[in-house]
């Protein structure tokens, strides 16, 4: 981590659709995506649809243990987990067994506009302060910061890619509208992701 | 005869169950222990049930077998996950649940989440069985897991307080 690291006041504030294109742009090695519920998962689906994403569609919270778990069973391949600041807050202990189990194939990036967008703007608890990545970081996931900006984001990705975790990106995120909507067919979407990681054939 | 945990541990390895996420219960005890000291299997404890389950879900799509285990109170808390994640999807997270609430329980709040284990899981079409007796221990867990892969659903498996003794006050 930097020395360097910025607070979650001093990050840009980014465009969601933006940030989540530069990161599949990114993506070469088939590298699974967790899309958690809301706009953050909308916007990946918008970002082009991959065999290697898994859009969730409820059980609020738990983009970051399923992809956890996703990365348990294919240690060769790293995993992204995308979750909302909502989300996340309801599960702040699954950031404690992250740093526990030592997960080194996992990425986790927060998009955190500071309030439940999808259900009309209310405020959540980091829109009151609450700072997710000295949270992670208390949980004790060393290798967390806030992106400072686009740039710096694209750099925070190459590390992911490259370095065991794991590691937590925080990013500022504006409250636009999401680019699309996912489709409702849980069982599709499943094996679609299954085939796509290569379990069925 | 072997030890219910004994029986149970060996069955989930012959069934290729590897990875096994909790919440601590005392009368797990002895099953956490003996697979904690059986390198076959990637053994954790998690923070809430809901995080166990998801998990093993994420676990199961990424081609690896897993199971989670609670007390009767853990799993009161997971009809949202089940419903909008294990059952749409299909995805057949296996449940071992020790019976809290019932055959002497001393604590009135666990009896009462105890009456709403069996209506919620028969609401979500979950199929369940309660083990109270050691010679249906192996034959009820082989074959339960069996069919929650072919079937692509989840099972939850109830420990009766028949079968392990229960907790005492």
């Amino acid at each position: 981590m930097r020395n360097d690291a910025i607070t979650r006041d001093q990050a840009k504030i980014m465009g969601r659709f933006d940030i989540t294109k530069s990161l599949v742009a990114k993506l070469h090695k088939d590298e699974a995506v967790i899309g958690g519920i809301g706009h953050t998962n909308w916007d990946l689906w918008a970002s082009g649809r991959r065999p290697q994403n898994f859009y969730m569609l409820g059980s609020m919270g738990l983009a970051v243990p399923i992809a956890m778990g996703v990365a348990l069973a294919q240690p060769d391949r790293k995993i992204f987990a995308l979750e909302g600041d909502g989300s996340v807050l309801m599960q702040l202990g699954a950031l404690a067994t992250v740093a526990n189990q030592r997960v080194p194939n996992l990425c986790i990036i927060i998009m955190d506009n500071g309030i439940y967008q999808i259900t009309g703007g209310q405020v959540t608890a980091t829109g009151q302060g609450a700072d997710i990545v000295a949270i992670a970081r208390g949980a004790g996931i060393v290798q967390a910061e806030w992106a400072q900006d686009e740039t710096h984001f694209a750099a925070l990705m190459d590390q992911a890619l490259a370095t065991p975790g794991p590691m937590l990106v925080g990013v500022r995120t504006d409250g636009q509208k999401p680019f699309g909507q996912t489709e409702r067919d849980p069982p599709q979407l499943r094996d679609r992701f299954m085939r796509g990681l290569g379990v069925k054939k | 005869m072997s030890a219910w945990w004994e029986i149970v541990r060996d069955t989930l390895k012959r069934s290729e169950v590897k990875l096994v996420t909790y919440v601590p219960d005392n009368v797990l005890n002895p099953l956490i222990a003996a697979i904690h000291a059986d390198d076959y299997f990637n053994a954790f404890v998690c923070t809430r049930e809901e995080e166990a389950v998801g998990i093993v879900a994420g676990a199961w799509m990424g081609g690896m077998r897993g199971v989670v285990m609670m007390q009767t109170s853990g799993f009161a808390t997971l009809p949202n996950v089940l419903a909008s994640l294990a059952v749409p999807y299909q995805i057949p997270v296996l449940m071992v649940v020790s019976e809290r609430g019932t055959l002497g329980e001393f604590n009135i709040g666990q009896a009462m989440v105890a009456r709403t284990m069996r209506p919620a899981l028969d609401a979500m079409g979950i199929e369940h069985h309660t083990l109270t007796r050691l010679d249906e221990v192996e034959f009820i867990v082989e074959r339960s897991i069996r069919q929650a892969v072919t079937t692509q659903a989840p099972v939850c498996l109830i420990l009766s307080p028949m079968l392990t003794g229960g907790k005492a006050p």
